[in-house]
């Protein structure tokens, strides 16, 4: 209804009102799409710091720079910061920019409730960095927060991580309704499901894995208030619960949650490896069908994650298998890419630069996790670093290079300038080498015996430490320049055409850029 | 390179990122792969892994070979005009059947020796493995034979105040002995927190876990000394609490056990001795140091909002009844555990008694004393 409203304005010609008040009463899918990508970027910064201080922690052995409490508080807020402050956010804040032009309507169906989902969002960061200044310090068990350890054993400030958890979810949960709402109800005339560009289709498997797994997080972390409040006994062996039933609670949310950390970049992925290979992507149909099968799949392997806690032979048979049986589909995914650029005629901007780069160290860490699902194998791999090499191998060159291509990609047409072509491929290949440096050396020290969450370790991790230590401290640098890039692109730049790129398709690169506040007023024809 | 950073000053710390530079010394195997291990089973887990290492990297080499040719080859520069093919069904059936064979090829090993690993029968020598925060207690269950294995390595190594020696944070006080060439069943379980206890060399590592039993077995054919670690976070000394396992010829070990249970004979004789304050206060210090100074600190200060003080605390300052039965019962719904089954009778009096001297509080209390025989009474079943 209210996009009715707004595209009455439209025919008066409003742009945007001036001043804070823009930001807090927008209900425009561009407005909001900005601030998730700022909060993102703010929290990938705070989050990166406190990678920093673990880095420069494990720079050699011995503890010298902080104690080993408190660096377990960073190893924690550093998790459930990247994952629900960087990650996550970022991927909301590129559907809301590209989600309506992409299906060629005005804005999400869900003006309002878009602006409280982004709007209760800092509020729950604020909580939980809040809980660092509190007695007791900050949360300290993990960013899995093992029960009874995140229990009976946590600091006071848990409870206020519970609730800031609740708020993330809530505005999840309110973000997801938003995509799928959009996307079912607000399609351009003749776009039918199959038409839809793949980050539109990515996003709407993302959409109903966060409706289907938030709440059961939400279960978790309300269980465990109860444990420490009310006097129940869910996890407290002590009182006839269950410690392990905890995990598998977290692990059914958790293992779906990283498949939502990593299919919209498949979909951004796809996107740009056809533009720049100037060729129709390879496999459409199997590219939906592999992401279907993904997300399906996700709901049945969730206790790889605990191999080692004692389960049943059959029960470690059935994940072991089922866990392997996700490299078929992720396989064609990437046999897709590659054929797709198989006989194009390729550029290498740098937003392809980022998805190449994410196809191959995609891949490398999709073959570590095939190494973890084997179960005799895991029970060595397991929480060691190499577990630590693999998930950050998917996620900081997996789905934060995707963001990072995605916003490369898109920028010209957000902002209407080009950004500096060749800051930007400084900027690639800064981060390429640096979190190659920081991450390859961490699967040798996991193999040679090294466990994860360790403030300090014996004298022959020595040396690949150091050399990861140096890899992070660079990484992290490159990234001021990735801000540079784009505050140096929201001033100014060469113009951008509609199209920008030579061999753009779908409907975003129809609009001028940057496009009017009102996009798609009167709806597209899809052929 | 070690040496220099544990005697490091700021400059060397400054210089030493850019030794690996300077010294280009090949890394060992052992650094950076897993190791091989000394029983049959963790030689197959080697086996596989390096099984499912190769085939990945084939699998990469052929996918990346590809995709770095057309990267190559077809380039805006040499290849102006791009083909218009987007799909062909044949194709993408092969590319699904095939890594799907290749997965059974794979799995049929996996699953093999995972089914060897869950042949779980009887040990010749059952002993109990208890995680505690953060110590492992080691319970044989045939001999009666039952102790606490602690982090040997000094706290001024570890903070850089001295070197540090060759087996830094990978050395206990009291190793977990088994013979060789015997079949070992561990009985893994937790006092507090989830704990894992990982020995690579025996592939063995299982989650000990509070309310939950885990079993795990193993034989040894090779004498020496095995080095493991905790692997689940169990708060903040997770770091501190190595595994140790010595693997001793059949003789060797049978004079073990009888020394062992000579031990804790004598240990029962002391709690009978009457025992002066002075000796009391010195033994408790030693005990305090190996199991409490974690939480409640050296000075007795604790940690604000987590581990409460014990310098000047009321409850050890003026009420010894209440002060005995937090240590033998713990605090419900704290990070206090009991340490009745820890520590000894005497143990116990002693630290109590060290606690209500120390920092002052024996002037500032009422300097009441714990001996033995409180702690045997405090046992009895009460009327």
């Amino acid at each position: 209804m209210s996009a009715v409203i707004e595209s009455h304005e439209q025919d008066h010609h409003h742009g945007p009102p001036k001043g804070i008040t823009r930001w807090l009463y927008t209900t425009n899918h561009k407005d909001i799409g900005t601030l998730y990508l700022w909060l993102s970027f703010a929290m990938f910064l705070i989050g990166g710091a406190m990678a920093l201080v673990i880095r420069a922690e494990l720079f050699a052995p011995g503890m010298q720079i902080v104690e080993p409490e408190f660096y377990n508080q960073m190893l924690t807020l550093h998790g459930l910061i990247m994952v629900f402050g960087a990650v996550m956010p970022a991927f909301v804040g590129l559907a809301n920019w590209q989600v309506p032009m992409q299906v060629g309507a005005p804005d999400m169906a869900l003006p309002r409730m878009n602006n409280l989902s982004f709007w209760i969002l800092p509020f729950a960061f604020i909580v939980l960095l809040s809980s660092l200044f509190m007695e007791g310090g900050a949360p300290n068990f993990g960013w899995t927060f093992y029960a009874p350890l995140s229990t009976t054993y946590a600091p006071p400030s848990v409870t206020f991580f519970i609730f800031s958890i609740h708020i993330m979810g809530a505005s999840s949960i309110m973000g997801s309704i938003n995509v799928i709402v959009t996307i079912m109800n607000m399609r351009a005339p003749g776009m039918t499901l199959m038409k839809m560009p793949l980050f539109v289709w990515s996003w709407l498997i993302t959409a109903y894995l966060l409706i289907a797994v938030m709440p059961v997080l939400a279960g978790a972390v309300t269980m465990m208030l109860m444990d420490i409040h009310f006097g129940t006994s869910f996890f407290n062996a002590a009182g006839g619960g269950d410690p392990v039933l905890f995990q598998h609670i977290f692990w059914f949310f958790g293992h779906p949650e990283v498949y939502i950390m990593i299919l919209p970049a498949f979909g951004i992925t796809s996107h740009i490896i056809e533009t720049f290979s100037r060729k129709q992507l390879f496999g459409y149909t199997s590219m939906v069908w592999a992401m279907t099968s993904i997300a399906i799949l996700s709901f049945v392997v969730w206790a790889h994650h605990m191999f080692t806690v004692g389960m049943p032979l059959a029960a470690e048979l059935f994940f072991m298998w089922a866990t392997m049986l996700i490299a078929v589909p992720t396989g064609v995914k990437v046999f897709n890419w590659i054929t797709t650029m198989f006989k194009g005629s390729i550029s290498y901007e740098t937003p392809m630069l980022f998805a190449i780069a994410f196809v191959v160290l995609f891949t490398i860490g999709g073959f570590s996790g095939l190494m973890l699902a084997i179960t005799p194998a895991d029970f060595q791999y397991h929480d060691t670093y190499f577990v630590v090499a693999h998930f950050h191998y998917v996620l900081v060159p997996g789905s934060i290079f995707a963001i990072m291509a995605g916003v490369y990609f898109w920028i010209p047409k957000w902002t209407g300038n080009m950004y500096d072509e060749r800051l930007g491929r400084l900027h690639f290949w800064l981060s390429f080498i640096s979190v190659n440096i920081t991450f390859f050396p961490q699967h040798w020290v996991g193999l040679a015996g090294m466990p994860r969450r360790y403030p300090d370790y014996a004298l022959q991790f020595a040396d690949w430490n150091m050399v990861s230590t140096v890899g992070a401290f660079m990484f992290g640098a490159s990234q001021i320049l990735f801000l540079f890039i784009v505050l140096k692109t929201l001033m100014g730049g060469k113009k951008a055409t509609a199209e920008v790129w030579e061999s753009s398709r779908g409907l975003e690169w129809t609009l001028e850029s940057p496009p009017p506040y009102h996009t798609f007023t009167t709806p597209p024809k899809v052929n | 390179m070690l040496n220099r950073i544990s005697r490091s000053n700021k400059f060397s710390l400054i210089f030493t990122p850019f030794l690996f530079l300077t010294q280009p010394t090949l890394a060992a195997w052992y650094d950076i792969n897993m190791t091989k291990g000394v029983t049959t089973v963790s030689n197959e887990v080697f086996d596989l892994h390096m099984l499912i290492f190769w085939v990945c990297v084939v699998i990469g080499i052929v996918v990346f070979g590809v995709m770095f040719y057309s990267m190559f080859a077809h380039s805006k520069k040499r290849n102006p005009n791009s083909a218009t093919f987007h799909e062909n069904t044949k194709l993408e059936i092969v590319w699904t059947i095939v890594p799907f064979l290749i997965l059974v090829l794979m799995a049929i090993p996996a699953s093999n020796t995972l089914m060897n690993i869950y042949k779980d029968v009887e040990g010749d020598i059952n002993i109990q493995v208890v995680g505690y925060q953060w110590k492992w207690q080691y319970k044989y269950l045939e001999d009666d034979i039952d102790f606490f294995s602690n982090l040997k390595t000094d706290w001024d190594e570890i903070y850089n105040k001295t070197p540090k020696g060759e087996f830094y944070l990978q050395e206990v006080d009291e190793p977990v002995v088994i013979p060789v060439g015997k079949k070992v069943r561990f009985l893994i379980t937790a006092n507090d927190v989830i704990h894992s206890w990982w020995m690579p060399d025996f592939a063995i590592k299982q989650d000990a876990i509070p309310g939950f039993i885990n079993t795990a077995w193993t034989v040894v054919d090779k004498p020496g000394t095995y080095r493991g670690k905790c692997t689940e976070l169990c708060g903040k000394n997770h770091a501190f609490m190595p595994v140790v396992v010595r693997v001793v010829s059949d003789e060797d070990y049978k004079e073990w056990v009888s020394n062992k249970k000579a031990e804790a004979y004598r240990m029962a004789e002391l709690t009978e001795k009457n025992w002066t304050v002075e000796e009391l206060e010195t033994r408790g210090e030693g005990v305090y140091q190996k199991n409490c100074i974690a939480c409640h600190q050296t000075n007795g200060q604790g940690i604000p909002g987590i581990f409460p003080p014990l310098a000047g605390s009321d409850m050890v300052l003026n009420n010894k009844a209440k002060n005995i039965e937090i240590l033998m019962e713990g605090a419900q719904g704290t990070a206090m555990q009991s340490f009745a089954n820890q520590l000894s009778e005497v143990d116990m009096a002693a630290v109590i008694t060290y606690t209500r001297l120390a920092w002052g509080n024996a002037d500032d209390g009422n300097g009441e004393i714990v001996v033995p025989k409180d702690i045997v009474e405090y046992k009895k079943p009460k009327a």
